[in-house]
């Protein structure tokens, strides 16, 4: 059984708001959530910078045992989760329920509720560790909790590959839905890097810029760390029409690749595999992609190599864009985010910019949609994540 | 004085080598003041390590985009001398 995949729901909760509207409001418009980190003490790391969610207080989306239950990367999980299902307008009764999957990716889990357990036992010298620890750090906590919340029975199971786990986490349910092994699927994934032991180990890896993003420009400095989820309602194109469901768009395609060259140097032939075997997954062609949501770090190698990557499969007309620049890298949920914004951007027909654009640099010549949004409508587009490992993701969108 | 021996001294290149020596798991003799980084087969990864023992060393905070400049021993001699000149 082979079935078409429509997205009928979307949240999103990152550095751009709260909700799916502001989210897109601030893609549109260019605003960069970027800021002065305020989760860590000012000074403990080497860089200022990170894309938080504004402010954010648990006490507003859960009652004070829950919060207490949930580490912060699996409250935005079920944040995502709750506004996609309400956008979606699906009822997971008995039968559906059964019948659907959860499919979440996270590259740190919850480290956040972890490096609080160690400073106890290192720092504080206490001989004892909170007992929630282990189901709240899990890297599944988000997917599982979702599946309790709304009594989804089916497959449910987190994917970590660093910042292609969220694509990765996507692919799968879409595979899923198509493949009639499930009805619908929420999938998607949550990140909260900002923990002290988490940033230290990011400065010592020398790719966080010291100012900001800028994706593809020449004075690009390196990335900047995101938080957030986001999460998409699957089911078949069918099926969300025959109950009048609202479509934002298909998922059409899903391809993966390893590098097997280094684990953190970006390799432009193995993301190149990764797009086409998604084109491939699709049926069609590279010149057909009008749009690609670029992985676009920022960092003076993946730029680059991505580029030579698209022009290599898509040609040099596509129009390219890093959402990055605005609601930074959030890693594990980084190819979900992106995923809401490609969505987004075919169903309105405006292409968000790469924000905090400033020089063009000869290495990473493609128009990459400097600053400012582009009305364009396009039918088919392509996601990119690329992970430390040499993991690469791609899935494809079309517009309906 | 030949330029394997400015590596095995006392000196900051003597310390360098050393630090190198120990990271990459290679024979401290094998490292001189004009090696480059790719002759050492020091790649990205290589690279970080370096650095964050180098810090160690000699107690010094190397920014992200001075260390991307580093290619070669006498670059990293060249810029701890200057740090440690901005130290004092």
């Amino acid at each position: 059984m082979t079935r078409r995949v429509a997205v009928t729901g979307i949240g999103v909760i990152s550095a751009l708001g709260r909700s799916r509207g502001e989210f897109w409001d601030a893609l549109k418009s260019a605003r960069c959530g970027i800021g002065p980190m305020t989760l860590v003490p000012a000074g403990s790391v080497r860089f200022e910078n990170g894309a938080e969610v504004p402010d954010y207080r648990a006490a507003d989306y859960f009652e004070e045992k829950e919060a207490a239950m949930l580490d912060r990367f699996a409250q935005f999980a079920l944040i995502a989760a709750r506004e996609a299902v309400a956008d979606s307008g699906i009822a997971f009764d008995d039968a559906l329920g059964e019948a659907s999957a959860v499919v979440t990716g996270s590259c740190l889990g919850g480290k956040t509720t972890e490096d609080e357990g160690f400073r106890g036992l290192y720092e504080l010298k206490s001989t004892r560790f909170p007992p929630l620890s282990i189901p709240k750090a899990m890297a599944n906590a988000g997917a599982s909790r979702i599946s309790l919340e709304y009594g989804i029975r089916g497959p449910v199971y987190t994917i970590s590959t660093a910042c292609s786990s969220a694509n990765h986490a996507i692919g799968q349910a879409f595979w899923m839905v198509r493949g009639g092994v499930v009805e619908a699927a929420i999938a998607g994934g949550s990140e909260a890097p900002f923990s002290l032991g988490v940033l230290k180990a990011w400065e010592a890896m020398r790719v966080v810029s010291p100012d900001t993003c800028r994706p593809f420009s020449k004075d690009r400095r390196g990335l900047i760390l995101g938080e957030g989820a986001a999460m998409l309602v699957l089911e078949s194109l069918e099926r969300a029409r025959a109950r009048g469901a609202r479509v934002y768009g298909e998922i059409a395609g899903f391809g993966m690749s390893s590098d097997a060259f280094h684990l953190t140097q970006p390799l432009a032939a193995g993301a190149a595999r990764a797009m086409r075997a998604a084109l491939y997954d699709a049926r069609i062609e590279g010149p057909a992609i009008g749009y690609v949501n670029a992985h676009g770090t920022g960092t003076p190698a993946n730029d680059p190599a991505e580029v030579e990557a698209i022009r290599a499969v898509c040609g040099d007309r596509v129009l390219v864009s890093s959402t990055k620049s605005m609601h930074g890298h959030a890693l594990g949920a980084a190819g979900a985010i992106e995923a809401a914004a490609t969505l987004l951007a075919l169903d309105n027909e405006l292409i968000p910019p790469t924000a905090n654009f400033t020089e063009a640099d000869p290495a990473c010549n493609l128009d990459v949609v400097p600053n400012i949004a582009r009305t364009a409508a396009v039918e088919w587009a392509l996601s990119n994540s690329f992970a430390f490992g040499g993991l690469n993701a791609a899935l494809v969108f079309r517009r309906l | 004085m030949s330029d394997e021996l400015t590596c095995q001294a006392s000196g900051i290149a003597g310390r360098v080598a050393r630090v190198i020596a120990k990271t990459q798991h290679i024979p401290v003799e094998s490292i001189t003041i004009d090696s480059t980084f790719e002759q050492l087969k020091i790649d990205s990864l290589d690279g970080i390590n370096i650095l964050f023992a180098i810090e160690g060393e000699f107690d010094i905070d190397i920014p992200d985009d001075a260390a991307r400049q580093i290619r070669s021993v006498r670059e990293m001699v060249e810029g701890i001398e200057k740090l440690l000149a901005a130290k004092t």
